[in-house]
């Protein structure tokens, strides 16, 4: 891989709620050689709150920070949360495609923002700069019996002109991922469906039905996991399944883990080091079904053999059942 | 020199925003202008008498009409002028309609560029020559590319009026989209039975020469005097000896091919004939599936046909013909599904475009017009027909209206009606648009007593479940959002242009839009013509169009031939470029920037070798004028005198 630097920038959620997003995607980046610094005195990115406001403002609170990577001499920046990610490409996308825009937003700054960042979400460093081959290669375990619904959100790739990255209806770059790590993904209708979002504070019931419409998809696609980019998408995904369940009298029990999370544990590191424990929905079992590469091969040509005694096919079904639960 | 100019109100058009006795009085006080005045409708025949009549009693030789555009009226006051008894090209046009009146609302200023453009035009109409056309025969045969139901009907309105037709087709047999439909809109008669005939007539038509599985490979010569090249593709076999039997198709092992008529609905046989009405009834091998081709290996067509009419080794062969006008009627495609992601963009196989779903109800088709969805061949009792599924849709590209798909998808809810009587239809549309002659109330037929459920809104995104397809979506009326769960999904898939139309516009040097159709020369009064001389547009190469407008559009272009065949000699336009063979150097630098192969060399009989031009072919661009080194070739009518003299007019005063 060819060695780059990149400014890492957290955002207040990953110093928070999704402690694990952070966790895991320091120790995966790591593991894949990925040198990043963090820009001192970094600020709020803005988020929503700010562009329902003022867009000059909100692309003013976004270019603070940018302008921070712009000093200590980066040009692309790892945002891992998408909303702050957005809020970036959106001030960058703003400020670049007009030159009064840019003067708005430079006054209300110190130092200008000269607009000499691109912002990238983890997904799109891995998928575009590191490479598939290269997420693959680290691989040195195997998680039998994942089968994992990729959930994207809304915002990691839309509105296209402005994320200019994977496909805005049917984005396929974390499930290449994914599968570049040995995991089974389902093929999940629900990438980009609504979460319910902040709503979640305002508007309890109606993000538990858009939830249990999410959860209930992931089933159907015949996963047993799902996949998330985003820490809203989390929160209300694990968070808010119990209430799901008691609002919708539903029975979920599907751990939401993020993607970084599935790549670190077959990645061989330490679920403590990956912040498993946060998770509010178990993942224990996953955890507990790991195996080395090595002895899943062995498995695998095991059943293979028990597969060639036994040629009814009923039978071999039945027979892996168990072995998947052990 | 006695120069008259008339300066045209255009009612408000150009009066509005222009001070048209202003621009008069200052006018005649240019040298050589003994005569200027302003008249309401100067195109209209009290407007051009005015101007006969001021020829006449002011002795004028010169003749400059300030109005509209001369692609709009030049040849109406040329021909004023020369009843008149001048010459037509001592007359010139100043454009203060398009280029001031229309663009600029500031009065003061709108005068002034009037007067400006009416001084270049003064000032070139002096330096103007007298110039007369010659007179070259042509050849009364038409060339009719496509073989749609717009080309054949050309084609037959051609060859009925005694001309020589050539129809080359690109597919295997003619009749174009309409020959897969299954019915038509509004009166529900077959596609096929009616299109049938037309088919057997060009086939017989001994006017007709049909060409088909060919293609263009290229365009030479001008109005009256076309070479065109075509190729005949390989079809691998010999078409002469083919009787149609279809007994290769039946023994053909290679069952997988993509069956092109049927828009990959099933599968065909590499070696296959396109359905059974096809016009010619010939078999062709398909050598991207064929084992012979793949593998190197199989023959079995060879070994059954029983008039050894298979040909492994047939190259394409190269036809040279002569043709004096061309009509082009190349047709329309369809949006690939993989760019509506949201659609599932091809992934589902029970979301299917229209077109493909016509195949399934074609009693021809691949399933015998028994309705049955893809996945499961089982029959769909809810099904969901989605309008616009990329037309109207700027992020795409495509900010046009398709045209017919809102009537054929009225049709397709009514046919799966009568075809599973306990099945329900839902149209998700934007408008309906129905505004042909007895549309609208086909469409209110749809809904009221075949009971189609019209919802007025977009669908976001269609994903499975189950066995059912969920297509969501807004109902725009009752301002919610609406789910249904359907059997089977048919997209109102967009209308575009060919993926060729761009080449094939630039072999016959006519323009095309951003969207590749093909540019009328104009949208009202010339939707037919090109700005091509010779070549005329029908059907929906020329934009989206339904069976009734692209059988009009075939006999009007089939009429405009007529009407230019009436003649048998053609006038040629003067204004081309003419060699001053004095100052020409011989470089014949112009024969390679020529775009027409217009010009060639000549040696004169001192030996000395100069450039001439071929009078008949210069389509007078005027390329060869800025490459010539010492001026010597010069474009009659636009010399670097006369133009200079606009130059000097607008830059010297």
């Amino acid at each position: 891989m060819i060695e780059r630097e990149y400014a890492y920038y957290s955002g207040c959620s990953l110093e928070g709620t999704a402690s694990e997003y952070d966790a895991s995607m320091r120790a995966v980046l790591k593991e894949l050689d990925v040198n990043f610094r963090e820009p001192d005195d970094w600020s709020c990115c803005g988020s929503t709150p700010a562009h329902t406001v003022n867009h000059v403002f909100a692309a003013a609170l976004a270019a603070r920070n940018l302008a921070l990577v712009e000093k200590i001499g980066l040009n692309t920046i790892i945002t891992p949360c998408p909303s702050c990610m957005m809020a970036f490409k959106k001030a960058q996308h703003g400020m670049t495609k007009s030159e009064s825009f840019k003067n708005e937003v430079n006054e209300l700054l110190d130092e200008p923002y000269e607009c000499g960042v691109e912002s990238k979400s983890a997904l799109q460093v891995m998928y575009e700069d590191i490479g598939l081959d290269a997420v693959s290669q680290r691989v040195t375990h195997a998680l039998p019996g994942l089968k994992v619904a990729p959930y994207y959100g809304c915002i990691l790739n839309r509105p296209p002109e402005v994320a200019k990255f994977d496909d805005p209806e049917n984005p396929i770059s974390m499930d290449k991922i994914l599968l570049s790590a040995g995991v089974e993904v389902s093929d999940f209708a629900f990438k980009l469906e609504c979460c319910g979002a902040a709503f979640g504070v305002v508007k309890r019931e109606m993000v538990n039905q858009l939830t249990y419409k999410v959860l209930s998809m992931a089933l159907d696609s015949g996963a047993n996991c799902i996949a998330v980019a985003c820490p809203l998408c989390q929160q209300n995904l694990d968070l808010r399944q119990g209430q799901v369940n008691s609002t919708t009298g539903s029975s979920f029990n599907i751990p939401i883990l993020y993607f970084t999370q599935i790549i670190g544990l077959t990645y061989g590191l330490s679920p403590k080091a990956l912040g498993m424990d946060k998770l509010i929905v178990s993942a224990e079992q996953i955890i507990r079904s790991r195996v080395t590469v090595e002895e899943m091969k062995k498995r695998t040509e095991s059943e293979a053999q028990v597969k060639a005694k036994k040629p009814e096919k009923k039978t071999v079904i039945e027979e892996a059942k168990p072995e998947e639960n052990e | 020199m006695r120069v008259g100019v008339f300066i045209c109100h255009c009612g408000n058009n150009i009066a509005g925003t222009v001070d048209v006795a202003k621009v008069a009085e200052e006018t005649r006080k240019l040298p050589g202008v003994v005569y200027a005045t302003t008249y309401m409708y100067t195109c209209s025949e009290p407007g051009q008498e005015e101007i006969k009549k001021a020829i006449k009693n002011e002795n004028l030789d010169r003749v400059v009409v300030s109005a509209c555009s001369p692609r709009m009226h030049e040849l109406t006051f040329r021909r004023t002028v020369e009843k008149a008894g001048l010459n037509r090209y001592f007359f010139e046009m100043a454009n203060i309609r398009e280029h001031v009146s229309w663009i600029g609302e500031n009065k003061e200023l709108n005068t002034n560029k009037a007067i400006e453009a009416v001084r270049m035009a003064v000032e070139k109409v002096k330096q103007n020559k007298p110039l007369y056309s010659s007179s070259f025969k042509i050849n009364k045969r038409v060339l009719v590319i496509g073989g749609g139901v717009a080309g054949m009907q050309a084609a037959l309105d051609c060859a009925d009026g005694g001309l020589e037709v050539l129809l080359v087709e690109k597919s295997p047999s003619v009749g174009g989209m309409m020959a897969r439909l299954d019915k038509t809109f509004p009166t529900i008669d077959c596609s096929i039975c009616i299109l049938g005939p037309k088919m057997v007539d060009v086939a017989q038509h001994d006017k007709i020469k049909l060409y088909a599985y060919s293609e263009i490979d290229e365009i030479k010569g001008y109005v009256g005097n076309y070479q065109i090249k075509i190729r005949k593709k390989a079809t691998y076999v010999d078409w002469t000896k083919c009787t149609g039997c279809g007994t290769c198709m039946e023994k053909c092992p290679s069952k997988n091919s993509y069956d092109h008529f049927n828009f990959g609905v099933a599968p065909t046989r590499a070696i296959n004939i396109p359905f059974p009405q096809a016009i010619p009834k010939k078999a062709k091998i398909d050598p991207d599936y064929c084992r012979q081709f793949v593998k190197g290996k199989c023959g079995v067509c060879a070994k059954v046909c029983p008039t050894k009419a298979i040909d492994y080794e047939m190259q394409d062969e190269v036809i040279t013909e002569e043709v004096g006008a061309i009509i082009v009627s190349t047709g329309y495609s369809l949006i690939d599904i993989e760019r509506l992601p949201e659609y599932g963009g091809g992934r589902y196989p029970d979301v299917i475009t229209g077109i493909q779903y016509e195949r399934i109800l074609n009693a021809s088709g691949p399933t015998s017009g028994h309705i049955v969805r893809p996945s499961d061949h089982v029959e769909p009792k809810t099904v969901v027909f989605v309008a616009c599924a990329g037309s109207r849709d700027k992020s795409i590209g495509i900010p046009y209206c398709s045209n017919f798909c809102c009537m054929y998808i009225a049709k397709q809810a009514i046919l799966t009606k009568d075809h599973v009587p306990d099945s329900q239809s839902y149209v998700f549309y934007m408008d309906i648009r129905s505004p042909g002659k007895g549309y609208d109330e086909f469409t209110r037929r749809a809904q009221e007593e075949y009971g189609v459920k019209y919802i007025r809104g977009r669908v976001s995104r269609i994903y499975p479940k189950g066995n059912k397809m969920i297509v969501k979506g807004a109902d725009t009326l009752l301002g919610t959002q609406v789910e249904v769960e359907a059997d089977l999904v048919v997209l109102g898939t967009a209308v575009i242009s060919n993926s060729d139309a761009g080449h094939m516009a630039e072999k016959l040097h006519i323009s095309y839009d951003t969207f590749g159709f093909y540019v009328e020369s104009h949208p009202k009064l010339r939707p037919v013509e090109t700005n091509t001389s010779g070549v005329f547009l029908a059907g929906a190469c020329q934009g989206p169009k339904d069976i009734p407008a692209s059988v009009c559009q075939g006999s009007a272009a089939a009429s405009k031939v007529q009407a230019l065949f009436s003649k048998d000699m053609l006038e040629s336009d003067p204004a081309v470029a003419k060699v001053n063979i004095n100052a020409c150097v011989g470089c014949l630098k112009c024969v390679k920037t020529c775009p027409f192969q217009a010009i060639k060399e000549k040696e004169l009989r001192d030996g000395r070798v100069v450039a001439d031009v071929i009078e008949t072919v210069c389509a007078g661009c005027g390329v060869c004028t800025s490459t010539c080194p010492c001026g010597a070739i010069q474009l009659q009518h636009f010399t670097d005198n006369q133009l200079l003299a606009e130059v000097n007019a607008i830059c010297l005063t």
